[in-house]
Formats: C-alpha cells, sequence, structure tokens
C-alpha cells in the first residue's frame, strides 16, 4: 500500500519518424497533486500525456528516449508488463468515447480485463466508479441502457468512472471538457478535485481559467519544449519567463 | 442574353430531371415484369409434390434442395473464418497503408471482378480432374468458397475500418490486450455488418449456376449421398430443365429461387438491423 507513484521524467524526447516532437523533457509530478498542461497548440502535451501509459506504443513510427520512473520502476523498461502499467495509470479523453455497450458492462470492462468474473464483486465495483465520478444517481436505473444514449457530459464522467474501475493510482486527462457545455465542465472540474485525495491527476486543458481553478502545478509547453513549471499561482500571477507571460495574457496561442 | 441562358438552364434541369425519372420507372418496371412473368409462369406449378416430392416420373427439386444446402453449408463454413480472420489481420494487424497491403487490396478486389465461370473451370480442373474428387458437392462448395472469399473479406475488412480509432484507444488504455479489445469492442461494433455481409454472400451461392455445371455434376434425379457425392442445385435445376423439356418446372423452379433470394436479402437487412441494438446506428 505504501508503493509510491510519483512521475519523474529525466531527458525525455519523442520522435514521430523524423519529427522531434518533444525535445528533452524533465519533470516531476508529485503523488495526489493535479498538474496542468497548457500551451498552444501542437506543442506537444498529448504527446507527452500520453508518454505516461505508453499509448504511444501504437503509433508507427514513434520513438522514445530517456527516462520515465513511475514510483520506482522505469515505465520504459524491457520487461514492463503494459497492461499492468495501464492499469495504474488511467486515461479519459478529449472526446468522450464509452464503447457501444451498456453502462454496466463500460464500467466492468477493465475488471473483466484483469479477471475479476463474480457478478457480486462486478457489481460492486460498478457502483463504486459511478459513485465516485458522481454519476451514480443519474444511471443507476438504467444499467443495462446503451452508454451511447447519454448526453456528451455524462458520457464523460462515465469515461471518468470507466478509468477509475481499474483502480488505478494516476490518471491522465486529455482536454477532458472541451468537447462539453459550461455546467458539465462545472460537475467535472468539482470531480477532479474530488479524486485528487485518492489519485495523481495530469491534465491536458486549452482553458486558462480550468488550469487555475483545479490544478496545484502548472507546466507551460512551447514547440515541444517546457518552458516552464512551477506552482499554479506563481506561473499565472508571477511568471518567470516572458514567453509565458504572453502566452497566458493572450498575447499568442 | 442573360436571359435567354437562364431559360435554357432551367430547361436543361427539367430535361435531366425527367431523364433520370424515366429511367428509374423503366427499370422498376422491367424489374417488375420479371417478377410477374416468373410468377405467372411459376406459381400454377409449385406444390408440395414439385419441392418435396420423390423424383420419378415427374421432376422434383428436392434433391435440389438438399444439394443447395450442402453448398451453402460448405461454402460458408470454410470461407466465413478464413474470410473474417484474414480481414482481421488485414485491419487490425497490419499497416493499413503499407504497399503489401494494397496490394493484397487491388488483388482482392480483382478476385472479385473475376466472371465465375472461370472459378468454374478451376474447380473442374483441380478438384475433379486433378484431385480425383469426380463430380462432387464438396468440390463444388470448396469452388464457392473460394469465389465468395474476396467478398467477405473486403465486406468485412470496411465494417472493421468503420468502428472508430476511439473505441480501440479507450480499450487499450484500459489494459486490454489486442486480442480482448478485438474480440469484445471492435468485433461487436461490426457484426451486424459482418453477418449481413454473410448472408448475401450465401445470395450468391444460391444463385450461381457457371461454376456448378462444371463441378457438381448436375445430377438432378437422385438424392445426394453426402458431400463427396454428385449433386444439384436450385439454379442448375433451372437450367436443366428449361433445356431438357419440362418448362413449367423450370418456371415453378425459379419462382422458388426467387422467393429465396429475396427472403434472404431481407433476413440480412433484418438481422443487420437487430445485431446493431447497442450502437443505434450511431456509429
Ligand atoms: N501520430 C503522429 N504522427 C506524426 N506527428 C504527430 C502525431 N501526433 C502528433 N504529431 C505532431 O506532434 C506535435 C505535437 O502534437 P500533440 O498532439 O502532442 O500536440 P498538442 O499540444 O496536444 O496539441 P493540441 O492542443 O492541438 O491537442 C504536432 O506538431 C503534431 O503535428
Ligand atoms: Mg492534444
Amino acid at each position: 500500500m505504501n508503493k509510491k507513484y510519483d512521475i519523474t521524467v529525466r531527458n525525455c524526447n519523442l520522435f514521430y519518424k523524423d519529427f522531434h516532437a518533444l525535445k528533452n523533457l524533465n519533470i516531476d509530478i508529485a503523488e495526489n497533486e493535479i498538474t496542468a498542461f497548457i500551451g498552444p497548440s501542437g506543442c506537444g502535451k498529448s504527446s507527452f500525456l500520453k508518454v505516461f501509459n505508453r499509448m504511444n506504443d501504437l503509433i508507427e513510427g514513434c520513438k522514445i528516449t530517456g527516462e520515465v520512473i513511475i514510483g520506482d520502476m522505469n515505465i520504459y523498461d524491457k520487461d514492463i508488463d503494459i497492461t499492468m502499467l495501464r492499469k495504474e495509470v488511467g486515461m479519459v479523453f478529449q472526446k468522450p468515447n464509452p464503447f457501444p455497450m451498456s453502462i454496466y458492462d463500460n464500467i466492468a470492462f477493465a475488471p473483466r480485463t484483469f479477471g475479476v468474473k463474480k457478478k457480486s464483486e462486478l457489481d460492486e465495483i460498478v457502483e463504486k466508479s459511478l459513485r465516485r465520478a458522481s454519476i451514480w444517481d443519474e444511471v443507476k436505473d438504467r444499467l443495462k441502457k446503451d452508454a451511447l444514449g447519454m448526453s456528451g457530459g455524462q458520457q464523460q464522467r462515465l469515461c471518468i468512472a470507466r478509468a477509475l474501475a481499474a483502480s488505478p493510482k494516476i490518471l491522465l486527462m486529455d482536454e477532458p471538457t472541451s468537447a462539453l457545455d459550461p455546467i458539465s465542465t462545472g460537475k467535472i472540474e468539482e470531480l477532479v478535485n474530488e479524486l485528487k485525495e485518492n489519485y495523481t491527476i495530469v491534465i491536458v486543458t486549452h482553458n486558462m481559467q480550468q488550469a487555475t481553478r483545479i490544478s496545484d502545478k502548472t507546466a507551460f509547453f512551447l514547440l515541444g519544449e517546457i518552458i516552464e513549471y512551477d506552482k499554479t499561482e506563481n506561473i499565472f500571477s508571477n511568471p518567470k519567463d516572458k514567453r509565458t507571460e504572453n502566452y497566458i495574457s493572450g498575447r499568442f496561442g | 442574353m442573360q436571359n435567354a441562358k437562364h431559360k435554357r438552364q432551367i430547361f436543361k434541369y427539367a430535361l435531366y430531371k425527367r431523364l433520370s425519372q424515366a429511367s428509374l420507372v423503366v427499370s422498376l418496371l422491367s424489374l417488375l415484369a420479371l417478377v410477374i412473368f416468373i410468377v405467372i409462369r411459376g406459381l400454377p406449378y409449385v406444390n408440395f409434390q414439385l419441392i418435396f416430392g420423390d423424383y420419378g416420373a415427374e421432376p422434383t427439386i428436392k434433391p435440389a434442395l438438399v444439394g443447395t444446402l450442402y453448398l451453402v453449408l460448405i461454402s460458408v463454413l470454410i470461407s466465413a473464418p478464413i474470410g473474417i480472420g484474414s480481414a482481421i489481420f488485414l485491419t487490425e494487424y497490419t499497416n493499413t497503408k503499407s504497399k503489401i497491403i494494397r496490394w493484397v487490396r487491388v488483388a482482392t478486389e480483382t478476385l472479385a471482378g473475376i466472371p465465375s465461370i472461370v472459378y468454374g473451370i478451376f474447380g473442374y480442373l483441380v478438384f475433379v480432374v486433378a484431385l480425383g474428387f469426380k463430380y462432387s458437392l464438396l468440390g463444388g462448395g470448396i469452388t464457392l468458397a473460394i469465389m465468395i472469399l474476396p467478398l467477405i473479406v473486403r465486406s468485412t475488412e470496411e465494417n472493421l475500418l468503420a468502428v472508430p480509432k476511439s473505441f480501440r484507444e479507450g480499450s487499450f488504455a484500459l489494459g486490454a490486450s489486442k486480442v480482448r479489445t478485438i474480440f469484445t469492442v471492435v468485433l461487436p461494433c461490426a457484426v451486424s455488418g459482418i453477418v449481413t455481409s454473410l448472408i448475401l454472400a450465401i445470395g450468391r451461392v444460391i444463385s450461381e449456376s457457371a461454376v456448378l455445371i462444371l463441378t457438381i455434376g448436375m445430377v438432378v434425379d437422385k438424392m445426394p449421398q453426402g458431400v463427396s457425392s454428385p449433386g444439384t442445385s436450385l439454379a442448375l435445376d433451372v437450367y436443366y430443365f428449361g433445356s431438357f423439356g419440362y418448362p413449367e418446372q423450370a418456371s415453378a423452379t425459379a419462382l422458388v429461387l426467387l422467393i429465396l433470394v429475396l427472403a434472404i436479402n431481407i433476413i440480412a437487412t433484418v438481422i443487420g438491423k437487430k445485431l446493431n441494438k447497442f450502437s443505434g446506428g450511431r456509429l
């Protein structure tokens, strides 16, 4: 239980074929903190996020160098079990992507992957995950209904619940609210704040207010580099780098 | 000037509209005429004896029904697993843009366009002659399997490619393996389309005649005794009855064939809709 889940990245480079997308990144992300990645479009935020659960493995021609250490293991070691890595490092995508199955089966997907078969056990995980994602009351009477019949905001919270059902320690979120209306966005921000107690969260956002509202630390990316990484209040009230200042004050990007 | 041009355009538009309407009417009418013709000529002779009676003084289509059933089973049992498996390999395990895959795709498309008589002569030379099967339902069924294989590969591939990438990503991100992703997420999304295309392939098998003339022997008067026995099919019976002095039975058999193919198309549509329960067309 006292295994550590902080993230340490040293000299991380990422290439898409010949394109050098991430340049020598270093960052330390503490446990149970919310870290926001901000920066203009195409600067590599999503690419970097996917480094933490090795989703880049799926992209042909993508090469990563350097060290990415979660707890005490380098996740790019040869003998890493990617399935277990992704169990511990969950991900929520920009566009809600519930599977075209029932709400129940969506949530039970990861537990089933990891061998949970007993109905009572699955029921319990499903309820707990949906409660954690504050969507239980809205869906408890329609667990057997098609997940695609829900609103976009509900779908996204379902996806969060689905990720939580794998009982991860780290949650990666790539612009989780950018496809949602303000009310759904508010609900998800609230949820993220609650989840912080038990999870380490890394969130990509284009919304400066969102970053200030929910994150403890913020990293500002530009053209594949981390320009500045600090407490969120420092980044937004007292940026050290001119480029950060320009970006947060809306002068470019 | 401007006005004349405008008028001419309106006239042209109206003309094209009328022309396309007319061609639609012609094609529908000719289809209707065909159906009515077959019904009028065939319906009086469709009866229990023709369909289920033993072949004696009066010809019946019982051997053809059994033969057709054999051919459908043999060809689908062979081509469905191979075809679906190949399509899964092509879409899920290879880089869809690679050169080899593009060649494979061109090859399947070409195979799908080959006239069936060519498959027939292939089946004849390989199964009847070289492998010594003689005329047999098995040889014909395998030849049909080869014939519908490219169709099944193509349509399965299309159905798999239509499954959004975000589902696969979601599954991988939850720690699922490739195999689990394919079987629990991708295939269920594509299953209605795949089943539909299998049923349409069955339609192809049922209506095929050229391949079978060369491979199964057209033995219209004896019940097949198993897969290695020669036999006949409904389409072959139409040909046989028509050419050898049984025009009424030919029309009646044609009607049965028509109804069967129609039923199969309807079933394909209905099943396609039913299996789509959880995606509700939103894919
Ligand atoms: N699969 C890929 N193949 C090649 N290049 C890619 C690929 N994915 C991303 N890139 C490139 O890498 C760079 C970083 O992309 P990335 O998606 O990480 O940016 P981002 O910061 O998330 O942008 P956005 O805010 O628009 O989501 C971009 O220049 C992009 O074009
Ligand atoms: Mg992005």
